[in-house]
């Protein structure tokens, strides 16, 4: 590592026509612009699947409500969640983590350019299948147009004899598509992290964003292909006379649910483990201290990856499984929140001891500590099988993972976003409407969410369109809706912060965070190959040693 | 039946665990009325499983309480006591990288929670599920459907539709009751909060559950597995008998249906139209299984599922458009003459 790492700025060509520039980054390879389509095409599909979100909630804001009818509301719900993770948090993260690992590792881009081109493609084109069901899914007279069947679909709700017409046909083919991008995406990260590290970049010295996306990548390739064959044998089931999940003709509802979860549950830690890599690099920062226990926090990482895997059944708590499976899924489950307590412990060993700059990424990493606890504990109050008898299926479920996804991951990505976004764009977040942006959500969220565990607790199923009054449910909706809206207000803080701030936002220089990792060492926004002359690291924090020769981190290590 | 609550000792705990959260979680008019009709508060249990359940969600809750209040402080202490002076304050602060005591410390702790908390779940978890089934128990088949209920008493010959009828459990000589669940089409989940946890109705996937109220009153409920379009209106309610109440009502209900001279032109347009396709009434020619048997409709204070009170109103609204009642039932729209629908109407109130 020397200071060759500061590299010349790209060559910019003045008055070059908007077709070119359009036709530029259609055909892009560059694993930068790639990053970059990915966040935006999640940004748009992040304020539909919001739209979405808000009708829900008006439908449920008082007992007997008729904004929308029961047909219109189950699709929302649908669309919703199969938008969010689909194409909105596994996209958000992909194109993070497309922009940042080459970059982190000292690469000029990910291992096949041509491959992260055709995966981004793939999956936008997932998601433009998935809508294209509102014009293309009524294949039947008086059959629906979007898919209604929720986001798990459920067999035998995803057979034909329960969903006539072709707008289940439509989410099938759009998660069997955007599933095979996600593949490639997964192992054009592992290929890079492992083949494209630049001079001194051992694994024991790579970012930890870098090995937590290494991670979460393998776990792509366990995750998403149990789902791609089931959506295949659903496909095989309406259209060539398969009976794996028609449970009329004595097909098994509970092979699905095995299916569907095996990989929904990986896939969760697919999500989160991007947003703890987020954390990993922004709180040190932002502490001005190392990550505390680096080793510890790779291991306890990769422990996730295996534990997760053999936990999907505690979404099955309530199926009628035998005690002994119930044991077994219950002290999984439990046993994942240890590595999950060990990294919460290792952010805030980070913190101790620190000089804490409580700058807007700062400040929505701490919300995720909190919230992400607050999670967890949840999760554990789950993970005790007879406790979510009760609790599953409720609305305190939906509050339990909101709070991951929202709370925890979300919170991080705004993080991610306010962290990086200088070195994306060249020009800094505003840091004023940064702090609306952060408490409004705040406060949107936790009216939403720490309120939505209550009706949970008093008998409110997920997923009803409408509900009895007189049960003590009215008040509380009505508030989560109140939040859901300041939510929504929140976001668009930050999408107009995103927008104004690109064109009049404060020049970011190549690292305003006084930072250490390598992409700060190249100029915001970084030239096509990133690093003029490849960097050569000593040690965990390039540019701390760079910064402080007298102390550097490869005299520890 | 063994009571298999008190597995954790922590009376004074729960006491006052129970009175914060009955004053936050009780709705105020489920204070005000004696009657548990709109009560679904899993913190209101009423029965063995759900009381089990409810010691469990005690002991967990005081746990993760702690837990809370521990990474909580340390996280608020931290961020107030080492933020950064001044903004301009350059020196760096001394880099620590780790340190194997703490870290093991904080890896330990946890592995013993949740040894803990394994055994604690465990132990309800096999005490609830695996519990047997005495001789004296109530057994009752519940066949979900597409957006109702059906029970089936096999051991007393009654057949009736969404509204449950079981004895109270004397604890001296339980009669608890254990329910077969069943789907006739997609899954659905049988849930009354007060009574047990919620259990699935899977096709093809023979299930089971049981609960032993002791007191008498009305459970209420709902299909928590989302079933299709009118998931949200198949309401679950449970009436809990005294011994004597139950042996009259399963009397009432293993007569044939009444006939009315009075009501003939209704029957025969009951007999006549498409209605005995999918319903039965005991006692005539029809026999459908598709939809509720209406042996005994009047005997029920709801029709559609828990959608409307049982009225002559109702009832010939849900007859002539049952869209206005629930959106999405499959209940068809019957399409008859004014004079046929009043006679129908006429003869299904005589159904006691």
């Amino acid at each position: 590592m020397s200071s060759n790492a500061i590299t010349i700025p790209g060559i910019r060509v003045e008055g070059k026509p908007w077709v070119d520039t359009l036709h530029e980054w259609v055909t892009t390879v560059d694993h930068k612009r790639l990053g970059i389509l990915y966040i935006l095409s999640a940004l748009l599909f992040l304020a539909i699947g919001g739209i979405e979100a808000l009708i829900i909630r008006i439908q449920l804001i008082h007992s007997h409500n008729e904004f929308v009818s029961p047909q219109v509301f189950n699709r929302m719900f649908t669309m919703h969640g199969t938008t969010m993770i689909f194409f909105v948090a596994m996209p958000i993260l992909f194109g993070f983590a497309n922009y940042l690992v080459p970059l982190m590792i000292g690469a000029r881009d990910m291992a096949f350019p041509r491959l992260n081109a055709f995966s981004f493609w793939l999956s936008f084109f997932g998601a433009l299948l998935l809508y294209f069901s509102l014009l293309g899914g009524s294949g039947l007279y008086g059959a629906g147009n979007a898919p209604d069947v929720g986001w798990w679909a459920y067999a035998p709700l995803g057979a034909r004899a329960f969903s006539p017409g072709h707008s289940s046909d439509y989410w099938t083919l759009a998660l069997l598509v955007s599933g095979f991008g996600s593949i490639g995406t997964a192992i054009n990260i592992l290929a890079t992290v492992l083949c494209m590290r630049c001079p001194g970049m051992k694994l024991s010295r790579m970012p930890l964003l870098v090995w937590l996306n290494f991670v979460m990548a393998g776990m792509v390739l366990i995750a998403i292909t149990p789902l791609s064959a089931a959506q295949i044998m659903l496909l095989i089931d309406r259209y060539l006379g398969g009976h794996f999940f028609d449970t009329q003709a004595g097909g098994s509802a509970v092979l699905w649910m095995h299916f569907f979860w095996i990989f929904g549950h990986p896939e969760v830690y697919v999500l989160v483990i991007p947003a703890f890599a987020f954390l990993s690099e922004i709180i040190p920062v932002f502490s001005r201290k190392p990550i505390f226990g680096y080793p510890v926090m790779v291991a306890a990482t990769v422990a996730i990856g295996l534990v997760s895997t053999s936990v999907w059944a505690h979404h099955m708590f309530t199926i009628g499984m035998n005690s002994y499976a119930n044991s077994f899924f219950a002290i999984t489950t439990m046993a994942v929140g240890i590595p999950t307590g060990i990294k919460i412990f290792n952010w805030i060993g980070t913190m101790w001891g620190g000089r804490i700059q409580f700058k807007v990424p700062m400040l929505f990493c701490i919300g995720f500590l909190f919230q992400f606890l607050i999670a967890g504990l949840t999760g554990i109050m789950q993970a005790a099988v007879p406790f979510d008898w009760q609790l599953s299926l409720s609305y305190f479920v939906v509050a339990h993972f909101h709070y991951v996804i929202v709370g925890g991951i979300l919170f991080a990505l705004f993080g991610a976003f306010y962290y990086w976004y200088p070195k994306m764009t060249g020009r800094m977040l505003n840091e004023r409407l940064g702090k609306w942006h952060f408490w409004l959500f705040l406060i949107g969220f936790h009216l939403t969410f720490d309120v939505m565990h209550i009706p949970g607790l008093l008998g409110m199923p997920r997923r009803i369109y409408t509900y009895e009054p007189g049960r003590g449910w009215d008040t509380l909706n009505l508030i989560i809706t109140i939040g859901a809206f300041i939510q929504a207000i929140a976001i668009l803080v930050f999408l107009a912060n995103l927008i104004i701030s690109y064109f009049k936002g404060t020049e970011a220089g190549n690292d305003p965070w006084d930072a250490w990792t390598l992409e700060w060492s190249t100029s915001s926004p970084p030239p096509a190959y990133n690093f003029a002359t490849v960097p050569t690291v000593a040690s965990r924090r390039p540019l701390w040693d760079l910064k402080h020769p007298e102390d550097p981190d490869s005299q520890y290590e | 039946m063994r009571s298999t609550t008190n597995s954790i000792n922590i009376r004074v705990l729960r006491e006052l665990a129970l009175s914060a959260l009955s004053s936050v979680l009780l709705p105020p008019n489920a204070l005000a009325e004696p009657s548990h009709l709109t009560v679904t508060n899993i913190f209101a249990p009423q029965s063995t499983p759900a009381k089990s359940i409810f010691d469990l969600s005690i002991f967990v809750l005081v746990v993760t309480g702690i837990i809370f209040i521990v990474v909580v402080t340390l996280l608020v202490y931290s961020i107030s006591k080492f933020r950064a002076k001044s903004p301009t304050h350059n020196s760096e602060p001394a880099q620590v990288y780790g340190s194997t005591q703490i870290e093991l410390a904080w890896t330990i702790i946890p592995i013993l929670i949740v040894v803990v908390l394994f055994l604690a779940t465990a132990r309800v978890l096999h005490a609830v599920q695996d519990a047997p089934k005495p001789a004296s128990a109530v057994e009752v088949t519940v066949i979900g459907h597409q957006f109702w209920w059906e029970y089936r008493y096999p051991k007393l010959g009654v057949v009736t539709a969404n509204e449950l009828h079981i004895p109270v459990s004397d604890p001296v000589h339980p009669t608890p009751t254990f329910l077969q669940l069943l789907s006739a089409d997609t899954d659905h989940s049988f849930w009354i909060p007060q009574l047990a946890g919620k259990t699935d109705l899977i096709p093809n996937h023979p299930n089971s559950m049981w609960m032993d109220p002791q007191h008498k009153g009305v459970f209420v409920g709902q299909c928590a597995q989302y079933c299709g379009t009118q998931h949200a209106k198949m309401l679950l309610r449970v009436s809990v008998d005294s011994p004597e109440d139950f042996a009259e009502w399963v009397r009432e209900q293993q007569r044939p249906a009444v006939a009315d001279e009075r009501v003939a032109v209704g029957k025969r347009v009951f007999e006549t139209t498409a209605c005995m396709n999918c319903h039965t009434i005991n006692g005539t020619v029809a026999n459908g299984r598709f939809g509720p048997d209406l042996t005994h409709l009047m005997s029920r204070s709801t029709i559609a599922a828990g959608a409307a009170l049982n009225t002559p109103e109702n009832l010939s609204l849900w007859i002539k458009n049952p869209e206005a009642i629930k959106r999405g039932s499959l209940m068809p729209a019957m399409q008859l003459s004014e004079s046929d629908l009043d006679a129908l109407v006429r003869y299904l109130e005589t159904l006691r």
